[in-house]
């Protein structure tokens, strides 16, 4: 794995505005609230959290298929945000720029739902040669073989290409999606909760494919998702995320068997281990209530309502990310 | 102890235009009064089907039942007429489903949803029922009940409603509580409250709960015991110390290892099954787990399997396998 910086996201913000109520201040959804991350190239970086914690917003924002409120994203040292412009005035929609598109190329993303992100009328080789045709790399003759190259990558048989969405099993229609995501040699593929709309035994077999196309592409990989145990499974490090913001951050290894935030570890205690002995011994930290409303959260630390061993201070002061060793950073005022 | 219901035999089919599908084939299971069952499979492996055969809910047609006996309490549930149907439903056998959304009615208030349970069942007067359907939320763990119970679904969250949907089918205090993948739509730290609620109002009240999960690791938790379903079949039958410790069946066996634990040595590679869930309208000859199992021979091909008995709670259908 080289070391070098890949992506470079600064204080990043994406918040939403609501529809205006009279005679009231127009309010927004943080949905992602100053997150400042570094990935490297080839590494996998996990994105926990519950529903609506921000992660796959994050996700988007860092390919800016939206375009985020304030910070920096900078891809190999340009800054992505920069190249957004606005058509017709100041009032305009604000729209990618040339040089974005052509970025693109190296930014791709796979999507949760297998059978909604591919279109129903189209045929797998239009589905996975739409990138190349798209950015006028391939057509004809070489565009179908580079197709069927693609579908063999990802372990499908290549006479499919005729063949349409509703064909395929949930699993298969990952692989066209994966398939789809590699056919530009992307340097970087956003995975949105790739795995968790598929069955339990085929799982396995797409986050094994995901590990064999990293290897083989020196891919670099942000694997968002809520399973903790396929996340660990896949990931270098780990970015554990609460109301639009990163609570906690390390290597894989210490997020699981050293978790320092409160948030943490009750989250990794509440994912039950498929072994009735380890269960029964096991100590659940059960959270109380439910993830509050990120259009008005909580005072100073947005987990103090749920947390176990909050103090009054937690809810004045906004606690920061702190360093707490090698690359392990927590945002927590009592550890 | 004893038994509160017996499965013997069960088939459920559904009859398509070309086809017959054959969710659920030959099911048969026991189950003790206060006692958690599990039931593990895949999409497509016939628990939810079970489940709604259980109460007789599959709508007919499609569905028909080729062969079967449910005995619920020295009640033939297929046998049963509609009035007595009408009196298990919801009242000693009840349900709660995977999504809360779509099982709780939007145009009606919580408040109406709980008490036509009451007024039906145990003929209380509408005050009677909101006093004891509001008891009920709190014993769930809803915060202010009795101004929650005036709002409607939508003001819910999932976890929230998901207690509302457990609240609704325990007021009765039902002897057997069927729970379709319960928490599947919940995020984790929603889900394990869920489960913590199950599991005390199982030993508070002695209800006995089917829990139907694709997630090993809730089961482990949960059930005494469990049957693993392939394809409509029960494959293996164990206790679930038993069922995660010394699995048997390839499908069990295979299924554990596929799945990446939160407690694994790092870098330890998954072991996929390879292949897909069979289509259920068009089996594959003998034992359906053939053209994905690493041990199977030729005999899988032609005949299922018998079972073969381990011990008195553990067995399993596979020719390769002995006891």
């Amino acid at each position: 794995m080289s070391h070098e910086t890949l992506l470079q996201i600064k204080d990043l913000k994406v918040h939403f505005p609501l529809p205006k109520k009279m005679l009231e201040k127009r309010s927004v959804v943080k949905a992602v609230d100053g997150i400042t991350l570094d990935i490297k190239a080839g590494e996998t970086l996990g994105l926990v959290g519950e529903s609506g914690c921000g992660k796959s917003t994050l996700g988007r924002a860092m390919l800016q298929l939206i375009r985020p409120t304030a910070g920096q994203v900078l891809f190999e040292g340009q800054d992505l945000t920069g190249l957004w412009k606005q058509r017709f005035g100041v009032f305009g929609v604000w729209s990618p720029s040339e040089i974005m598109r052509k970025m693109r190329q190296d930014m791709q993303m796979i999507f949760q739902d297998p059978y909604s992100s591919l279109n129903p009328r189209m045929t797998v080789e239009d589905i996975v040669g739409e990138p190349l045709k798209n950015f006028g790399i391939l057509s004809g003759r070489p565009l179908r073989e580079k197709v069927q190259n693609l579908l063999e990558i990802v372990g499908m048989d290549p006479r499919y290409i005729r063949r349409y969405p509703h064909e395929f099993s949930g699993g298969q229609c990952q692989r066209i999606g994966i398939a789809r995501a590699l056919a530009l040699n992307p340097k970087i593929i956003v995975a949105d909760e790739p795995i968790s709309a598929l069955d339990v035994s085929i799982q396995a077999q797409i986050l094994n494919l995901l590990e064999r196309l990293q290897d083989e592409f020196n891919l670099t990989y942000i694997f968002i998702a809520h399973d903790l145990a396929a996340v660990r499974h896949i990931s270098d490090r780990i970015a554990v995320m609460y109301l639009g913001k990163i609570v906690e951050i390390s290597d894989q290894e210490t997020i699981i068997k050293n978790p320092k935030h409160p948030y943490t570890k009750a989250l990794i205690s509440a994912i039950p281990i498929p072994d009735p002995d380890v269960e029964k011994s096991r100590k659940h930290i059960v959270l109380q209530g439910d993830v509050p409303s990120p259009i008005n959260p909580p005072s100073g630390c947005a987990f103090h309502t749920r947390c176990p061993i909050a103090e009054s201070r937690c809810s004045q002061e906004i606690p920061v990310l702190r360093d707490l060793g090698p690359g392990h950073k927590v945002s927590c005022h009592l550890v | 102890m004893e038994k509160l219901l017996s499965v013997d035999d069960l088939r459920i089919y559904f009859k398509l235009e070309k086809s017959i599908v054959k969710a659920v084939d030959g099911l048969s299971f026991d189950l003790n009064q206060g006692e958690i069952l599990g039931i593990v499979g895949e999409s497509g492996s016939g628990k939810s089907v079970t489940c709604l055969g259980l109460m007789d809910l599959n709508p007919q047609p499609p569905a028909y039942y080729p062969s079967g006996k449910i005995v619920f309490k020295g009640t033939n549930i297929m046998k049963a007429t509609k009035e007595q149907l009408r009196k298990i439903r919801g009242n000693e056998i009840s349900m709660i489903f995977q999504d809360p959304m779509s099982s709780l009615n939007p145009f009606l208030t919580v408040e109406t949803q709980l008490c036509e349970v009451l007024i039906e069942h145990e003929g209380l007067t509408a005050d009677q029922a909101r006093k004891k359907a509001i008891d009920m939320l709190a014993r769930v763990g809803i915060p202010s009940p009795d101004r929650r119970i005036t709002q409607y679904p939508h003001q819910f969250s999932g976890g929230m409603r998901q207690r509302v949907m457990i609240a609704m089918a325990l007021l009765c205090r039902p002897k057997l509580l069927l729970a379709d993948e319960p928490t599947t739509a919940l995020d984790v730290t929603i889900q394990a409250q869920i489960l913590d609620l199950m599991k005390e109002l199982n030993r508070e009240y002695g209800t006995s709960i089917i829990l139907i999960t694709h997630d090993l690791g809730v089961v482990a938790g949960m059930a005494e015991r469990s049957l693993v379903m392939y394809a409509g079949r029960i494959v293996e039958r164990a206790s679930t110390k038993d069922l995660f410790q010394k699995p048997k069946h390839p499908y069990t066996h295979a299924l554990l290892k596929s799945i990446p634990r939160l407690d694994e040595v790092r870098g330890k590679k998954l072991d996929p099954i390879p292949g897909l869930p069979p289509d259920l309208s068009n089996l594959p000859g003998g034992c359906s787990f053939h053209p994905r199992c690493p041990k199977a021979v030729d005999k899988c091909k032609q005949t299922y399997p018998d079972v073969v008995t381990f011990d008195p709670t553990h067995n399993a259908s596979c020719w390769e396998v002995s006891a």
